[in-house]
């Protein structure tokens, strides 16, 4: 399946392959349920977004809880239709070549989702299939890439219930990883995790990059997290991107010596202070 | 991956994948099969008893013939309500499990997925009303020796791709309204089981819901289930009955589809693709 994708992006063009993810003006508007005891107010979860991702890097979007972060990361995964902009994956647009997109993606969310009481096997092998690996082939790099993640071989036919959270966000990892997926969208894929974990994550991450040729749009709220593993980072506040670089060229850039601080300068407020403190991102 | 075959193979992850989670909850499936066959051994006793009730003395084969009327009905009824419930529940199933977005982004096109639903589906639907057949004949004598069974498999199959219709029609409940959504598919559900003629011949309805039980396709395969079961009526017998199924079919199915289609996209303009909680 890894080798039927590359193929069908050989169609696109120079350009196209060297752009991974192009976001223009993206904007989406929460708005409250008409009808009987509907209330609230609309909210303007990402408002003109407009973002590039080159092939092969990585890119850090930080944010406080309530930026748009993850609403933004749902529109680039096909979840969520935008209501205007627009956004090309390898050169195919993420409404029209929706299927074309789903074969180039794959998406590890901050909640482990998988079938509670089916075994990390029984989840990686139908999650296998539905991206076309036969579970002959998937068994052997499943085995290799939980492993890599330091799972101990002898917990994969336990139901997933029984794993503790930080296995079960690795066996996330894992099952995005078994698809070989071309861009690798990541919504705070370490929250939660022990330090270890998160390392071992971290070391995978690069390692795929690295060996695999995966671009990697990552959002988290980890300051460390962000300078360590992204090669540029986006900051997202109510909405709005408001910064966008290397760690390096945004601290020259804002005169500090930190994220934590350009972090401040650009938002106004702590990276633990959340966004929706009256009524979301934006309110209109 | 555009092939037939492909398509199949996709479709069959879903198939495994249902196999998979009713081993894992092999109790609730024990419990669902220990109601089902307590269920209509119940209306077997009901007819059993219909003279006693009654107060009167009912010619013995008379009462055979109302106690297989009856277990048509309820175990016919067993078979298409299950397809629907599980269809109906593809969409919140998956949202309570927390994996329905993961499905939805899964370089899967819609009618592949559904069509996998819709075989394990069958198979476990299929598995349950022998099950249970099985069961009732243990404790109640069931006179099939003329019935016509090659009739009465034709009219199942057709009563199958009648329901899948109307089911993925009633999955799109909880792609629209999250919290509520399955309680309406239950409701649908309720409606068709009292208008079909299960228990009982749809002339005893209210006229208003005689009108209702001419759209139900399980009105038609019950009646035809009854005549080739009871008084061994060949293909050629139930077409009368077959061929409205059939139509049900033949519409609800594209219908169907179409309305999930279009309900995945509002699903997606409006943020409602996504786990519970």
């Amino acid at each position: 399946m890894a080798i039927e994708i590359r193929e069908t992006t050989r169609d696109q063009t120079r350009a196209d392959l060297r752009i991974a993810l192009e976001a223009c003006a993206v904007r989406k508007i929460f708005r409250p349920a008409r009808g009987l005891g509907a209330g609230g107010v609309a909210v303007r979860a990402v408002d003109d977004v407009s973002l590039t991702v080159r092939r092969g890097e990585i890119y850090g979007l930080l944010g406080a809880n309530g930026s748009g972060k993850s609403t933004l990361i749902r529109v680039f995964s096909t979840l969520l239709t935008a209501d205007a902009g627009e956004v090309r994956i390898f050169g195919y647009d993420i409404v029209r070549d929706e299927l074309a997109v789903k074969r180039l993606i794959n998406r590890v969310s901050v909640e482990a989702s998988f079938f509670k009481k089916l075994s990390a096997m029984e989840n990686l092998i139908y999650a296998g299939r539905l991206y076309g690996v036969a579970p002959d082939e998937a068994r052997p790099k499943i085995r290799e890439i939980l492993r890599r993640l330091g799972i101990d071989p002898r917990r994969v036919s336990e139901p997933l219930e029984k794993l503790s959270r930080g296995m079960q966000q690795k066996i996330a990892i894992a099952r995005a990883f078994l698809t070989s997926p071309m861009l690798l969208l990541l919504d705070e894929p370490t929250t939660g995790l022990d330090i270890r974990s998160k390392r071992e994550v971290q070391t995978f991450v690069r390692d795929l990059r690295d060996e695999h040729d995966a671009t990697i749009l990552l959002t988290t709220h980890d300051l460390d997290e962000a300078a360590r593993l992204a090669d540029r980072i986006g900051i997202l506040h109510q909405g709005r991107l408001v910064a966008e670089g290397s760690a390096s060229e945004l601290c020259a850039r804002h005169g500090t010596g930190s994220l934590e601080e350009v972090f401040m300068t650009v938002t106004g407020r702590r990276l633990d202070e959340s966004d929706d403190t009256g009524g979301g991102a934006g309110t209109e | 991956m555009a092939t037939i075959g492909g398509q199949l193979g996709l479709a069959y992850a879903f198939v495994e994948r249902e196999v998979a989670l009713s081993k894992r909850y092999w109790a609730w499936e024990l419990v669902w099969l220990v109601y089902g066959v307590v269920t209509s051994l119940s209306v077997a006793y009901i007819g059993l008893a219909a003279p006693t009730i009654a107060g009167g003395v009912a010619d013995p084969a008379a009462v055979s013939r109302f106690v297989l009327y009856l277990l048509v009905g309820t175990i016919t009824w067993r078979f298409l309500g299950l397809i629907f419930e599980q269809m109906g529940e593809t969409i919140a199933w998956e949202r309570w499990e927390g994996t329905i977005e993961y499905t939805f982004m899964a370089p899967v096109p819609r009618l592949t997925h559904l069509v996998g639903m819709c075989g394990a589906t069958l198979v476990r639907a299929l598995g349950f009303s022998v099950a249970i057949l099985a069961a009732v004949t243990l404790f109640v004598p069931v006179d099939l020796s003329h019935a016509d069974i090659a009739a009465a498999l034709v009219l199942l199959a057709t009563g199958a791709v009648a329901f899948i219709g109307l089911a993925i029609g009633s999955a799109v409940f909880p792609l629209l309204w999250t919290e509520k959504g399955l309680q309406m598919a239950y409701i649908v559900q309720a409606v068709v089981l009292l208008v079909s003629g299960v228990y009982y011949p749809t002339s005893v309805l209210p006229v208003w819901m005689q009108a209702l039980s001419v759209v139900s396709p399980a009105t038609y395969v019950i009646r035809g289930m009854r005549a080739a079961l009871l008084d061994g009526a060949d293909v050629a017998a139930v077409w009368p009955d077959l061929w409205p199924a059939l139509l049900v079919g033949a519409i609800s199915i594209p219908v169907g589809l179409r309305v999930f289609l279009w309900a995945e996209r509002h699903a997606k303009r409006t943020g409602r693709l996504k786990r519970s909680g």
